[in-house]
């Protein structure tokens, strides 16, 4: 076998370094949008007393779901308080939710890009699947590179994790919607444009929801993960508890994710749900 | 000018459709076509025109290019070689923007699985084409609930089509066309999903429409009845070219390929043959009171037939004068042709179907009158005539 070599690392990690050169004025004012993003958010969850944030909830929920959702959300947040994890809950969702909101900003709109047009899919496809098939502690080097320790790079760890299902079940709803519905749109005159939000996008939106829910499980997997770049939250409660072995407070973080995780996927079940509901009954 | 007028009109599917064209126009068949390059000819050189106010109905079995080619005249599909003209002007020619236009104003369609959009209400079904061309949401909804209250959904504007019926669904399909007032409506295989009462249903609907309205129709069908029911002419397609064109009368009586002939065999003539066209011209009657017993037992002899119908000065029918009785006044000497005359001879008007008046046939040997409101005497319907039409399609005068 002929002896050979290639740098691989070393051209990314060149590479990166004229990025990071180039950009960096760019990402130092993205990295301040972000920052501020995160820190009124989990501010305004740290903020008022826990009743009032346990109640702001539930009324919520109740609003978006059912009375049952509204209760589990009430205990869930109870036990939450209960076990002493109350800010660190409030730091994960504040992040989780916050990565959601940018991973949708952006997955959403390349999505119906890639919808548009064969190029853009075959373009966006690959490095969907390179983004989603890379281990998820990969993506915490670049980000670390680029935005430092801190809640900042573990946002932007978790939207770029957290995007890939966003765009795929946008793209994947869009090229769903049935042959004859677009072409009943373009018999009577609709422009691309037209098409796009009286048909295909409405058509959509279940599976656009299905995104939006996929979205939130990924954000809140990494979570976790990103705890390793200074994320907090629950998830950092998890990794001390490894770093000490300490099985019961690892349990406890966990559980803590889990409530969120259940709680977070029947929302934006039910969220779907009652659109479909509503499109059903006038 | 004719409305609608396709010249030349070629579509072929594939990555290559130039080689397959040139080997068309070459006059190479389809399936050597699909050998040799693997393209799919969809239309093959067909040239037709479409007078405004007309109903003309495509007809063919599925493959063979009808609904390929209902779809190039709003270009749903943009043909590979030919013109369509449409109010005289060439569409195969319009940029992108000139197309939207033309869709939004002259043109609406209504499809065979319906297509109506399930997020949206049935008014907003009817109104859709009025927001593409950008009207405001008064007029709009003014104009969609006129059009709803044509095809008889008013009442059920606030619901969801997929709460409808099939052909509900389809009355918010053909609201959502006529709301734009076009000037032609495209109709591809719009009743063919239905079942056979409410198809029966909204092709006497249509045709009451089409009645007040006077469109231009272009109505896409595989079923024959159906064609001969709405289309003032037809079109028969196979294999992508147009195999004849012309009224259903004449489609049916003289087919004018083997394909034509086979297709109309299985219509029940009884129901599409009228007694205008089985009548014979009446060229044998005697007139009354001119003619005496004598001259008519001449004319039966002369002609060998049994029975002859007597008429007045104008035309109009007396009676009928049968031979035996002819005979014996002329045996009598008897001179009055209103003794003998049988007055009470079944008649049926000119549009009558055969199925109706068939039983009048049966039984008593006399022929049938074919008159008009005036009574007036306009033809002859015996019954060898009748078989003849049934048989074959073929007249024998």
């Amino acid at each position: 076998m002929i002896e050979f070599y290639i740098p691989v690392a070393d051209w990314i990690n060149a590479g990166f370094e004229v990025v990071s050169y180039h950009l960096s004025p760019t990402l130092r004012s993205l990295s301040a949008f972000l920052e501020v993003l995160i820190r009124q958010f989990e501010k305004a969850l740290l903020w008022p007393p826990e009743a009032l944030v346990m109640a702001a909830v539930g009324l919520l929920v109740w609003r978006l779901a059912d009375r049952r959702l509204a209760a589990f959300a009430i205990l869930g947040l109870l036990a939450a308080y209960g076990m002493g994890v109350w800010k660190e809950t409030m730091a994960t969702v504040a992040l989780a939710l916050s990565g959601t909101a940018v991973s949708l900003m952006f997955g959403i709109p390349l999505g119906i890009i890639a919808s548009q047009s064969e190029l853009a899919e075959r373009i966006i496809r690959p490095v969907l699947d390179f983004m989603q098939t890379l281990p998820s502690f990969v993506y915490l080097i670049p980000a670390v590179m680029f935005f430092g320790m801190g809640k900042v790079a573990a946002l932007v760890a978790t939207m770029i994790f957290a995007m890939p299902p966003a765009v795929r079940l946008t793209n994947l709803g869009i090229r769903e919607v049935s042959r004859e519905m677009v072409e009943a749109a373009r018999a009577f005159g609709s422009s691309r444009w037209q098409t796009l939000s009286e048909v295909q996008l409405p058509l959509a939106l279940p599976t656009i929801m299905a995104g939006v829910n996929q979205c939130i499980m990924m954000a809140l997997a990494m979570t976790v993960i990103a705890s390793m770049i200074g994320a907090g939250g629950l998830g950092m409660v998890v990794l001390r508890s490894m770093q000490s072995l300490d099985i019961g407070m690892g349990a406890v973080g966990g559980l803590g994710i889990v409530i969120l995780a259940i709680l977070l996927d029947r929302l934006t079940e039910a969220i779907t749900k009652k659109q479909e509901a509503r499109k059903r009954t006038a | 000018m004719s409305i609608i007028e396709v010249r030349n009109l070629y579509k072929v599917f594939g990555k290559h459709p130039q080689k397959a064209l040139e080997m068309l126009q070459k006059g190479h068949s389809k399936t050597e076509i699909m050998a040799e390059t693997g393209q799919t000819v969809g239309i093959c050189n067909v040239s037709f025109a479409v007078e405004k106010g007309e109903s003309f109905v495509v007809m063919g079995l599925s493959g063979s290019g009808k609904s390929t080619l209902i779809r190039c005249l709003n270009r749903l599909i943009k043909p590979t070689a030919g013109s369509v003209f449409i109010d005289g002007d060439d569409i195969t020619r319009l940029d992108h923007k000139e197309l939207q236009n033309l869709r939004r104003r002259k043109l609406s369609m209504v499809f065979q699985s319906f297509a109506v959009f399930p997020h949206k209400t049935v008014l907003d079904n009817a109104a859709f084409g009025l927001k593409m061309r950008g009207v405001p949401a008064a007029e709009r909804e003014r104009k969609a609930l006129e059009a709803l209250e044509l095809v008889g959904l008013n009442g059920w504007e606030r619901v969801r089509p997929p709460e409808l019926s099939g052909g509900m669904q389809q009355r918010v399909g053909l609201a959502r066309a006529l709301a734009t007032d076009p000037e032609i409506l495209l109709m591809d295989e719009a009743f063919s999903a239905l079942d056979p009462l409410i198809r029966k249903e909204m092709q006497n609907e249509l045709l009451a429409l089409q009645g007040r309205m006077r469109k231009t129709i272009v109505f896409i069908t595989h079923d024959l009845d159906e064609a001969l029911r709405i289309g003032d002419r037809i079109a028969l397609m196979k294999d992508g070219a147009v195999v004849q064109i012309g009224t259903p009368e004449e489609i049916l009586t003289s087919p004018a390929t083997h394909y034509v002939e086979k297709f109309v065999e299985d219509v029940d003539r009884s129901r599409i043959f009228t007694a205008e066209m089985i009548m014979r011209k009446p060229s044998v009657v005697v007139v009354c009171p001119k003619d005496g017993p004598r001259v008519a037992l001449h004319r039966m002899e002369e002609y060998g037939i049994s029975s002859v119908f007597a008429v007045d000065r104008n035309q109009r029918l007396e009676g009928l004068v049968m031979a035996e009785d002819a005979l014996k006044a002329v045996e009598q000497n008897q001179k009055d042709l209103g003794q003998i005359l049988v007055r009470d001879v079944p008649t049926v008007l000119p549009p009558t179907p055969l199925r109706e008046f068939f039983a009048l046939l049966t039984g008593k040997s006399m022929p049938l009158a074919v008159v008009d409101g005036q009574k007036k005497l306009l033809g002859i319907i015996v019954r060898g005539s009748v078989m003849a039409k049934l048989a074959g399609g073929y007249t024998d005068d």
